[in-house]
């Protein structure tokens, strides 16, 4: 497969009143052509930032203090404020949580998916508003040629989401980055917007990088995923790896606190207990040791490699290591272990 | 088997209308009845714009309801004064937990005073060292260490906020308390948290819970009776596990079938049932019993049907 | 990874403590909301320099009786428009030289003065010590600018916070009377009032009691209606609290922000407005000082004795600057966004 994007031990600083906040420490991905990658996390954990950086979208007390973003083997981290422009939109863009603050207000949305083409492209008006129409149905808008003269208030959240990710896409991008797309939509509107970008994908070809909290939509929406914590990946790996071989204690938390409608009442919830760490002042070892019930004295003092479990899934945990205890995960979680040899794998 | 038991809140006919006579009328809450058992948690689901956060703060007399009856412990409260000795009393006996853990404490407060405005209110501590030692109690009922009583809600992270806030609604011994949205302001492995709280409370102290969401995974874990909120009207109502094994509502089933589930063979599996949204409600249904305990917004006729 | 870490055996011991009180910890020392605010004020060197600027120039036009060197309204007709001197110092332009048709000669010889005697800013065409006279009149400016601030926290806080509170019907009443006053042009204001009472600091307050605290009335309403949304404010009235004490306990200290920072920008335009009407002779009548006269009567010498508007417009200046300054400076203070992320 074609890597596409390659990030490189990323680092972001923040300059606060308070101190550095290290909120990027050391993360590296890359992103295959037409693939679907989430990063999933709590808030916090730095999501979010990873994707920006891609943008250079960051606030203005950030820095990058390391690392490389490799679009097509080159340095986004080297381009200049021009070049950034040229591809932001046009062959890498984002779609953002909120839809009603991603649209002008004042402005029609047909001009509004149409802009990016004039910005990029050297296409005549009229040719930009027929495309925008074109995008416009692919997204679902019923009646397009008529809306397009509407402005944003004229529509529902779910439309007007579908309306944003028409701009997004309006230039066949060849990344899309989409920061919680549907965390502030309703569940029946998220699921048609899932629906819609799996549909877009498979139109257009797009790779999508998809941030979200939530994994139940993760595992409706993503072919690799990525488990981040306090600036860091804990593990990585593909959908089915995730969801049926989960390997770091975070990982086994994050599954196993989340009720399903098949969860038996009288059992209680498996919480993670204690909260994130501050990350002015990052922890020295593994930053999950403190609400980690498998935590080791080796989590306190270093960092955890990653271990890898299979060809393309990896995990930051000691538990890895050859002389680590065999430690038993969670009930849920060997039920997923089950799962994982009943499609084929070798769960460990 | 549902009459044997206590009633402690009856909804009847409540209707909750803003901007009364005006082009821009909202009816959030359009003629909703149902009774909350005491003892029980009754979920109340719904999508932003249901009315199902109106309901529990009509219900809490933050709104005075339009038209309808609230019956608290048998008495109704729909009319009391906003300020009498009566409300007063209504006031300690029921009580709310908020969605927003950043919006729900004051920034200028510190921690024991927030928890102890219940206390202050109705004069149920008599000294300092009397309001200290039950602050510190509260605090250890929630789990957060009473050293910090004295810190500001900023310094604490958004898990222990709401617990904060579980804090001061219970300073003040409720018998129910109304949780809107109490958990989907917060992280996924947070959640459980404050929801194993509420479930540890309840036990100790016998509440009551109307537990507002949208989210039916953890409403169905937590709740024992669910009811559907659509459009300011309840559309379905029943046992939890009813409500998800049996959907006979065209928009529950809607909703049941796009709820996300962390599994990836189900999500590949998985059909959208679509809701028609244009026209939901005719003029002939009304919400009734069409099976033991499962009340459905439909027609007689439709109700006959599941009646056999 | 392809190499594997060699640790010892002894690291891979679970440690997990089932009840760590660590987890819920907080490290960060505990710093109230207004030990916050300063410290970010302190942090941002502009407002700092202004807000020594402005608490030298209060302190000194408090304790004026004892630091100014002569009495201002002190007339000596013989010294009449001298220059700047410094004591026995030699400094070029405070010397007490002035230039006399093309030569500079020594003013104070001239006009027989005292051996010893000195006007570090020169005196007026009556004779009267400029320093006194500006100090004395950036007294009469503050105390303007305190009576402002009075009726804005007086009248324009709580008129804002009921309408804004009680909202409907009340809010509309009220509103449509803020909007009356704030038809009225101030100036009108005063010269009606002038038609009443003689020109001086009553008439001057008057107008400003009247239709200075609209905009603090209107800003206090517009955040109060925010406030009274938030889920705190709800929670205090499930717990019962009456709204007066949801007024003190809640909204006051949470609108206090906004309340300082209407506060700097009132100030200043009290400030100017009696400047301003003392300088087209509606003000404060002689011969009492404020900055306005003083501007008013250097401007009629300016061409020959510059230095007598000097002096009073770049304490105008410091004031009006440094007041809006530490405005801007409050607000980035306070404004929770500025902070952390």
């Amino acid at each position: 497969m074609d890597k596409i994007l390659e990030v490189k031990d990323l680092h972001v600083d923040f300059d606060t009143y308070n101190g550095t906040v290290h909120a990027i420490r050391g993360v590296s991905f890359h992103l295959n052509a037409g693939e679907t990658l989430a990063i999933v996390g709590e808030s916090g954990s730095g999501k979010s930032i990873t994707v920006r950086s891609i943008l250079q979208l960051l606030a203005s007390n950030a820095t990058i203090s390391k690392g490389e973003i490799l679009y097509h083997g080159d340095d986004l981290l080297q381009k200049s404020e021009k070049e950034m422009n040229n591809i932001r939109g046009n062959k890498i863009s984002m779609i953002f949580q909120d839809p009603m603050t991603s649209l002008d207000p004042t402005m029609t949305i047909g001009k509004q998916v149409a802009e990016p083409l004039l910005i990029h492209n050297n296409v005549s008006k009229k040719d930009a508003m027929k495309r925008a129409e074109e995008v416009l149905r692919l997204v679902g808008i019923p009646n397009p040629a008529a809306r397009m003269k509407d402005y944003p208030h004229q529509f529902s959240g779910g439309q007007r989401q579908r309306i944003v990710i028409a701009i997004a896409i309006v230039d066949y991008p060849e990344i899309l980055i989409a920061d919680e797309p549907t965390t502030a939509l309703d569940v029946t509107v998220q699921a048609e917007i899932i629906d819609l970008l799996r549909e877009l994908q498979q139109k257009i070809g797009t790779a999508i990088i998809f941030i979200t909290h939530d994994l139940g939509v993760v595992a409706g929406i993503a072919d690799r995923v990525a488990v981040m914590y306090a600036g860091r990946f804990v593990e990585y790996g593909s959908v089915e790896d995730i969801f049926y071989n989960p390997q770091h204690p975070y990982t086994w938390g994050l599954l196993d606190s989340m009720p399903t409608l098949d969860t038996n009442e009288d059992a209680r919830l498996n919480s993670i207990p204690g909260t994130p760490p501050n990350l002015l002042d990052p922890p020295k070892g593994d930053a999950f040791a403190p609400r980690n019930a498998y935590a080791m004295q080796i989590d306190e003092e270093q960092q955890p490699p990653f271990f890898k479990v299979s060809k393309n899934h990896f995990a930051a945990t000691w538990l890895l290591h050859p002389d680590a205890p065999k430690v038993t995960p969670p009930a849920a979680i060997l039920n997923r272990f089950k799962k994982f040899e009943q499609l084929g794998g070798n769960a460990k | 088997m549902a009459d044997e038991r206590e009633v402690i809140v009856s909804v009847k006919n409540l209707k909750q209308y803003f901007n009364i006579g005006k082009p821009n009328e909202v009816k959030a809450v359009d003629d909703v009845s149902f009774d909350i058992y005491k003892g029980e948690t009754f979920g109340l689901v719904g999508e932003s714009g249901s009315g199902k956060s109106t309901t529990g703060r009509s219900i809490i007399r933050l709104y005075n309801p339009t038209d309808g009856h609230i019956f608290f412990n048998g008495q109704d409260i729909s009319k009391i004064k906003a300020h009498g000795p009566k409300m007063k009393e209504f006031r300690r006996e029921m009580q709310m937990i908020f969605q927003d853990p950043y919006a729900s404490l004051n920034p200028r407060m510190k921690v024991k005073d927030i928890i102890a405005e219940g206390l202050d209110v109705h004069g149920l501590v008599k000294n300092d060292q009397e309001r200290d030692a039950r602050v510190r109690e509260l605090l250890d009922m929630v789990n957060l260490n009473p050293e910090h009583m004295t810190r500001y809600p900023y310094e604490f992270s958004g898990g222990q906020r709401q617990r904060i806030g579980i804090a001061r609604a219970l300073a003040v011994d409720p018998q129910f308390i109304i949780a809107d949205e109490p958990i989907s302001a917060l992280d996924v492995s947070i959640q459980a948290q404050v929801v194993n709280l509420m479930q540890d409370i309840q036990k100790k102290q016998g509440l009551t819970y109307l537990f507002i969401a949208h989210d039916l995974s953890m409403v169905k874990y937590i709740s024992d009776r669910i009811a559907v909120m659509y459009r300011g009207k309840i559309v379905e109502l029943a046992d939890s596990n009813e409500i998800y094994n049996n959907p006979l509502h065209a928009y529950t089933q809607s909703l049941l079938s796009a709820i996300p589930v962390p599994d990836p063979e189900i999500e590949k599996r998985r059909t959208r049932i679509d809701f028609d949204h244009k026209s939901p409600f005719k003029d002939d249904q009304r919400l009734q019993e069409v099976l033991p305990g499962h009340f459905l917004y439909c027609s007689n006729e439709e109700a006959a049907t599941y009646k056999k | 990874m392809e190499q594997i870490p060699q640790i010892p055996k002894e690291k891979f011991k679970l440690v997990h403590d089932e009840n760590n009180a660590e987890q819920e910890k907080i490290s960060t020392p505990s710093l109230t909301y207004m030990q916050d605010v300063r410290r970010r004020l302190f942090k941002n060197k502009v407002a700092v320099v202004c807000l020594t600027l402005l608490s030298i120039i209060v302190l000194i036009s408090i304790f004026a009786p004892v630091i100014a060197p002569h009495d201002p309204n002190a007339q000596q007709v013989t010294l009449s428009n001298l220059p700047p001197k410094l004591g026995n110092l030699n400094i070029p332009g405070m010397n007490g030289y002035q230039n006399m048709g093309g030569k500079m000669v020594d003013a104070y010889k001239q006009a027989g003065a005292p051996k010893g005697t000195s006007f570090i800013l020169g005196t007026d065409y009556l004779g009267r010590d400029l320093l006194s006279r500006i100090i004395y009149g950036t007294r009469l400016s503050l105390v303007v600018a305190v009576l402002a601030t009075l009726v804005d926290l007086l009248i324009g806080v709580p008129y804002g916070i009921v309408s804004g509170w009680k909202g409907g019907k009340t809010d509309t009443f009220m509103q449509r009377i803020v909007e009356i006053v704030s038809s009225i042009p101030n100036l009108i204001v005063v010269i009606l009032m002038m038609i009443v009472l003689k020109p001086g600091l009553t008439s001057i307050v008057i107008a400003i009691a009247i239709t200075g605290w609209v905009t603090m009335a209107r800003l206090v309403r517009a955040q109060t209606f925010q406030l009274k949304e938030q889920e705190y404010i709800l929670a205090a009235r499930t717990l019962g609290e009456p709204s007066m004490k949801i007024a003190t306990k809640h909204l006051i200290p949470n609108l206090s922000s906004t309340i300082i920072i209407q506060t700097m920008f009132t100030i200043p335009n009290a400030i100017f407005f009696e400047a301003f009407l003392s300088f087209i002779g509606i003000g404060i009548p002689a011969p009492n000082a404020s900055l306005g006269t003083l501007l008013s009567d250097g401007q009629k010498a300016f061409r020959f004795l510059p230095y007598q508007m000097w002096a009073p417009a770049i304490i105008l200046s410091i004031i009006m600057i440094a007041t809006n300054l530490l405005g801007d400076g409050l607000r980035d203070a306070f404004d929770p966004q500025s902070s952390d992320h």
